[in-house]
């Protein structure tokens, strides 16, 4: 093989690795992206120079019809609907590391009828890894685009069916080694990781995406790497496997913050316990209303405001970012609370609040922001419930149980703004709504913050 | 003179430790931008897309190639682009 096309490939190896590294501060981070992106340019043109292709019109529909797609889906996307584009991509992307791996197969039998076993290991790995991720990707997109119900499915013994799903995947897989010239086993073992795909993310409800998205994006990487395997090709296997760690590093955060194992998240299906709600707020939960939140801030001199999906559902982003600036003209010191799962994906609430023009020096994570809670005169929970329930700090709890949270319950007042009093994803009655301290602003959250910064004007 | 799948299995297990280390110092704030834009990294199975719809072994395997030409390059050019729309929105106070 030519060595300045692998030379080039290990400088596009080296820009990937350079541009991941940018994204570690987002002064960098546009830079950081660029060289990546440049990197891949450089790999594809290099590709283009082997001598193995000799026609290029199929290639070149393809990528113009790929290119507009996704120019058209990056530019027309809303940032409230980034976790679905993601899933979208990375199923994608999954999908394609399946049908390259596919190809090569059938090449390699065509060259010689007994292709090395490296090639027919690596060929099932790439099979089944892309075909779970694209189906799974699927279904998350349409569970988080709402096409799907994007409540937890209940598949009767999913567990079982999915460990059968994968025991037969892994068969498939073994009878691809032991018998390569059969290409069409490995058409079979697509089909049934397909259906693996489909019924591992079905069961998982809407609050525990941000583990199968980032989980989903280490797949389509790891899918990459076995397709490089597969062509023996130093570019896939490098970039597969940084795009693998980065998708696992995001999966462990998630869980973690969740104080669950993945294997729960995936097997363990969620709610059963149910508490007593009415126990818990008979009598004690205060309505109040804008006008009296207003009051209140008026003599605020610190104020946090924690956001969860409901805010990017009411579409207050850019109310709140007016909320900020008022505030802020009258010298009230404002930052942001964002709990690692908030929102569908992570880091979703800091690009809603970017997007709004809230500078990101103003978003503080879990660890930075709980301390300043009992410094602070009110803390604002827009469209967030699991991630600010204090009962996760006992131990007899049910599902939250030993969950890290934003400990807002230890600020002097709390105000939550939300429709109602119904419990958030985990089903659990959250005993902050009842605090002395908590007054409950019901409503829309787009609204409600608009109707506190007239109050707030008029005053 | 070492095993070709040795050699590819090294530069594998090395490749998931530098991405460990580099991503480990991503800043919460950015974790959806670094999964848009790993993910358009992953889009790097384009090359060997490319290389099977251009090879024109059987009619099948050009099938297959094209398909996963547009598939990767959607992921690719999708995933830089938001990425970048993203990005450019981060700012500091001013």
């Amino acid at each position: 093989m030519n060595i300045g096309i692998n030379i080039g490939y290990l400088v596009a190896a080296a820009l990937f690795i350079f541009g991941l590294k940018g994204l570690s501060h987002p002064r960098t981070a546009v830079r950081g992206n660029l060289l990546g992106a440049s990197g891949m340019l450089l790999a594809i043109v290099l590709t283009l120079l082997d001598r193995g292709i000799i026609s290029f019109e199929w290639i070149i529909v393809g990528i113009v019809v790929g290119a507009a797609i996704g120019v058209f889906l990056a530019i027309k996307v809303q940032m409230t609907q980034m976790p679905q584009l993601v899933a979208l991509f990375n199923g994608f992307g999954g999908g394609a590391s399946t049908l390259v791996a596919g190809a090569a197969l059938i090449k390699a039998v065509l060259l010689t009828s007994t292709p090395s076993t490296q090639l027919t290991v690596s060929t099932a790995a790439s099979g089944l890894i892309g075909a779970v991720t694209f189906w799974g990707s699927l279904i998350a997109f349409g569970k988080l685009q709402g096409i799907i119900s994007s409540k937890p499915a209940r598949i009767p013994a999913h567990q079982l069916l999915n460990g059968l799903l994968l025991l037969v995947s892994l068969g498939l897989g073994a009878l691809i080694v032991i018998e390569p010239g059969a290409t069409w086993i490995y058409w079979i073992l697509v089909a049934v990781a397909s259906a693996l795909g489909v019924f591992m993310v079905l069961p998982i409800g809407g609050a525990d995406m941000p583990v199968v998205i980032s989980l989903l994006n280490s797949f389509s990487g790891l899918a990459a790497a076995a397709t490089g395997f597969v062509l023996m090709n130093n570019v896939l296997i490098i970039s597969g496997s940084l795009v693998g760690a980065s998708g696992l590093i995001l999966t462990n955060i998630m869980c973690k913050a969740m104080n669950r194992s993945l294997g729960n998240v995936l097997f363990g299906g969620v709610g059963g316990t149910v508490a007593e709600a009415d126990d818990i707020y008979a009598g004690k939960v205060k309505s109040t209303s804008p006008d009296e939140v207003a009051m209140l801030l008026e003599g605020a001199r610190r104020v946090v405001i924690v956001p969860g999906y409901g805010m990017a559902v009411a579409q207050a982003q850019y109310a709140v970012r007016d909320l900020t600036n008022l505030l802020e003209s009258r010298g009230t010191e404002v930052e942001f609370g964002i709990h690692p799962v908030a929102g569908r994906m992570p880091g979703h609430m800091n690009v809603l609040l970017a997007e709004a023009n809230i500078p990101y020096d103003k978003l503080k994570t879990m660890e930075e922001i709980n301390p300043t809670f009992e410094q602070t005169d009110m803390a604002i929970v827009i469209g967030a419930n699991d991630v600010v329930n204090p009962s996760a700090r006992e131990a007899d709890s049910g599902p939250l149980a030993g969950m890290p949270i934003l400990e807002v319950d230890k600020a002097r007042t709390v105000v939550v703004i939300k429709r109602s009093l119904s419990p958030g994803f985990a089903g659990v009655p959250n005993p902050l709504f009842a605090a002395d301290s908590t007054l409950m602003l019901f409503g829309d959250g787009k609204q409600m913050v608009t109707d506190i910064i007239t109050a707030l004007k008029e005053t | 003179m070492m095993d070709p799948f040795v050699a590819a299995l090294t530069i594998f297990v090395l490749a998931v430790f530098v991405g460990f280390e580099v991503i480990t110092k991503v800043p919460p704030t950015l974790h959806t931008p670094l999964m848009s834009g790993s993910n358009a990294i992953s889009g790097i199975t384009l090359v060997g897309a490319l290389l099977a719809a251009g090879a024109q072994e059987t009619t099948l395997s050009t099938i297959l190639g094209v398909i996963a030409v547009v598939f990767a390059t959607v992921n690719v050019v999708g995933g830089f682009l938001v990425t970048h729309r993203m990005l450019k929105m981060f700012r500091r106070k001013d």
